[in-house]
């Protein structure tokens, strides 16, 4: 086969990859961006979307599409729950502060990792596609669902952007943000939007794990590569800009598919891990960050 | 005076150690001695400076290589391979500092943790060479110091309890002298430290490779003295661990990252019996202690009653 059919299907992977990190991302970014928590355990609320999305696939009596469409509706639910009790139990009373969360954080990644294979096991499940169409591309047919992920993932970010600049909860939310005082003294609950962003946040990642598990099978350990890839893509954006977000993570996206294809997917990580520590450490506010 | 009696009085009851514990334990000891010894180097980042690393894996699996790889390769002994891996650690250290230390905080936790990762991947990479996580046996003849067999259960103790003594004194000195006391000032108040004349970034890159002279030490102690080297011991988990145990022990003591990876060591080999959910407690500890005991075990005993504990 020639160059250009590896070509298109490295960047159809590719954004694949790019859709499921801009919603994790765009999770960890919200977080950050409101609460400045530095969330380790982000790939595990991940990892237990989709795990949560197998048992209720599993659980549930009628056919594949009716299940899948309840595991999204059900398993970003109970993880952005979940996160809710983890922020009031523990990231609360830790008054937000950006060392100790982390380690928190950490400790959190380890239970929740536990917890995983306590309960689900070690092994792999998979999860079948709520359909199973193939789209006929010029030199090969390409899974109808990869480009449905693609698709969902962009009405979910412009659901998000529109929630955050539209809706009184996204001013609440940027005024948090900007200045946590100053929304207080306006009376502004600020613990009950930073249990939300978490919730939020988390929720975030679950919906990506739900819509990767039909593509890649659900086991314990698969919340490690998104996180890592989730802070390339959150710092190389530039820390709470929504649009960096979604920029770094076609860029991220679509060059691990290429360099993957091409050389190794080892490589590809060594350099995005590369790339964004040098832009910490040469340009902190990000590629796209908005202030100079 | 009783700082020295201490520590000292310490390094003497590990000496007996050898004779009234099981083979089993005094192998355990001879391991958390090592792994203290990493540790140690990460209180004087974190607990003394204030550096929070999340990356210091990296420095450990450099001492590890430094050592392992000369042993491999080209047949080193024990002595050199030792020094090369001290010499490893501490150079990655001092490279990741002039790089990292241009950032402070969340984005120092960051950025270290992605030059770990970048290493890890790294060493992967190179699986022909470093044997990636599979990682690869040290030779027999790499393992012996002046006639004697390191694998072998008494030279091994003593090997481990050797290099401890030295780190632990050595820290002793260090956080008592003046660079030590800038060390702190650093900790406490960056910004007064600058206007009373020091460089906070010098002082930061000071601690910051010795913490990886220590690393490297125990990572090359480690390849060493248990004869493996593999690239598991670059992943986040080694990152984690040492902070862990400094924040258990306690912080800015010099003797809490022993105490707080033998307490981790005998409540993971206590919970044995009940559960095989390490990462449970590991998890559980660290919540614990961020929520309940800042301090870590030392330093409130410390706060509350022995004011005078280095």
């Amino acid at each position: 086969m020639a160059f250009g059919p590896f070509l298109l299907l490295a960047l159809m992977e590719g954004l694949v990859t790019a859709a499921v990190l801009a919603l994790a991302a765009a999770g960890l970014s919200l977080v950050f961006g409101v609460m400045r928590v530095v969330n380790v355990a982000h790939g595990e609320f991940y990892m237990l979307g989709a795990v949560l999305a197998w048992a209720v696939t599993t659980m549930f009596p009628g056919p594949p599409a009716l299940a899948f469409l309840a595991a999204v509706l059900i398993a970003p639910l109970l993880v952005a729950a979940l996160a809710a009790a983890a922020d009031g139990l523990i990231l609360k009373r830790l008054n937000y502060d950006p060392e100790a969360t982390i380690v928190a954080t950490i400790g959190l990644l380890y239970i929740l990792q536990q917890a995983a294979l306590s309960l689900y096991g070690p092994n792999a499940n998979p999860v079948t596609a709520p359909f199973e169409w193939r789209i006929q591309l010029p030199w090969f047919g390409y899974s109808g669902y990869k480009l449905f992920v693609v698709l969902a993932a962009g009405l979910i970010l412009l659901a998000l952007w529109l929630f955050m600049t539209r809706t009184k909860a996204g001013l609440i939310m940027r005024a948090t943000q900007v200045d946590r005082t100053t929304a207080q003294a306006f009376g502004i609950n600020v613990d009950r939007v930073y249990m939300g962003t978490f919730a939020l946040g988390a929720g975030l990642a679950a919906l990506a794990g739900v819509l990767i598990v039909p593509i890649q099978q659900a086991q314990y350990l698969m919340g490690h590569d998104p996180l890592l890839l989730s802070f390339i893509v959150v710092i190389i954006g530039g820390l709470g800009s929504l649009r960096g977000t979604l920029i770094a993570a076609l860029v991220i996206g679509l060059s691990d598919g290429v360099i993957s294809m091409f050389f190794t997917p080892t490589l590809a990580k060594i350099l995005a891990t590369l790339l964004v520590a040098l832009v910490l450490v040469f340009r902190p506010q990000g590629l796209f960050g908005a202030k100079a | 005076m009783k700082h020295w009696t201490l520590h000292l009085a310490l390094i003497a009851v590990l000496f007996t150690a050898q004779y009234w514990l099981s083979p089993y334990h005094a192998t355990n000891l001879a391991r958390i001695m090592v792994l203290a010894v990493f540790a140690m180097g990460y209180n004087l980042a974190f607990g003394y400076t204030g550096l929070l690393s999340l990356g210091h894996a990296l420095l450990l699996a450099a001492g590890m290589y430094a050592a392992g790889l000369p042993a491999q390769l080209w047949g080193w002994s024990a002595g050199p391979a030792f020094i090369a891996g001290i010499a490893g650690g501490g150079l990655v250290a001092a490279v990741l500092g002039l790089l990292a230390l241009r950032t402070a905080g969340v984005s120092f936790m960051i950025v270290t943790l992605m030059f770990a990762q970048a290493g890890y991947l790294t060493l992967l990479y190179f699986a022909p060479v470093t044997g990636g996580d599979d990682g690869f046996a040290v030779s027999a003849a790499s393992r012996t110091l002046m006639g004697f067999d390191l694998s072998t259960d008494t030279p091994r103790f003593v090997a481990a309890l050797t290099i401890f003594a030295f780190g632990l004194l050595a820290s002793l000195v260090l956080v008592r002298s003046p660079l030590g006391r800038t060390m702190v000032a650093m900790r406490e108040n960056e910004e007064r430290s600058r206007m009373l004349g020091y460089n906070p970034f010098t002082v930061k890159l000071a601690a910051l490779t010795i913490s990886g002279l220590y690393a490297g030490a125990a990572g090359a102690a480690y390849a060493i003295l248990f004869g493996y080297v593999g690239a598991s011991f670059a992943t986040i988990q080694y990152s984690i661990l040492p902070m862990l145990y400094v924040l258990l022990g306690g912080a800015g003591t010099t003797l809490g990252p022993f105490l707080g990876a033998l307490v981790m060591f005998a409540l993971i080999e206590a919970a044995t019996g009940i559960t095989t959910a390490h990462q449970f407690i590991v998890g559980a500890a660290l919540v614990i202690l961020v929520l309940f005991a800042p301090k870590g075990i030392l330093g409130t005993i410390r706060e509350r009653w022995v004011r005078w504990l280095p």
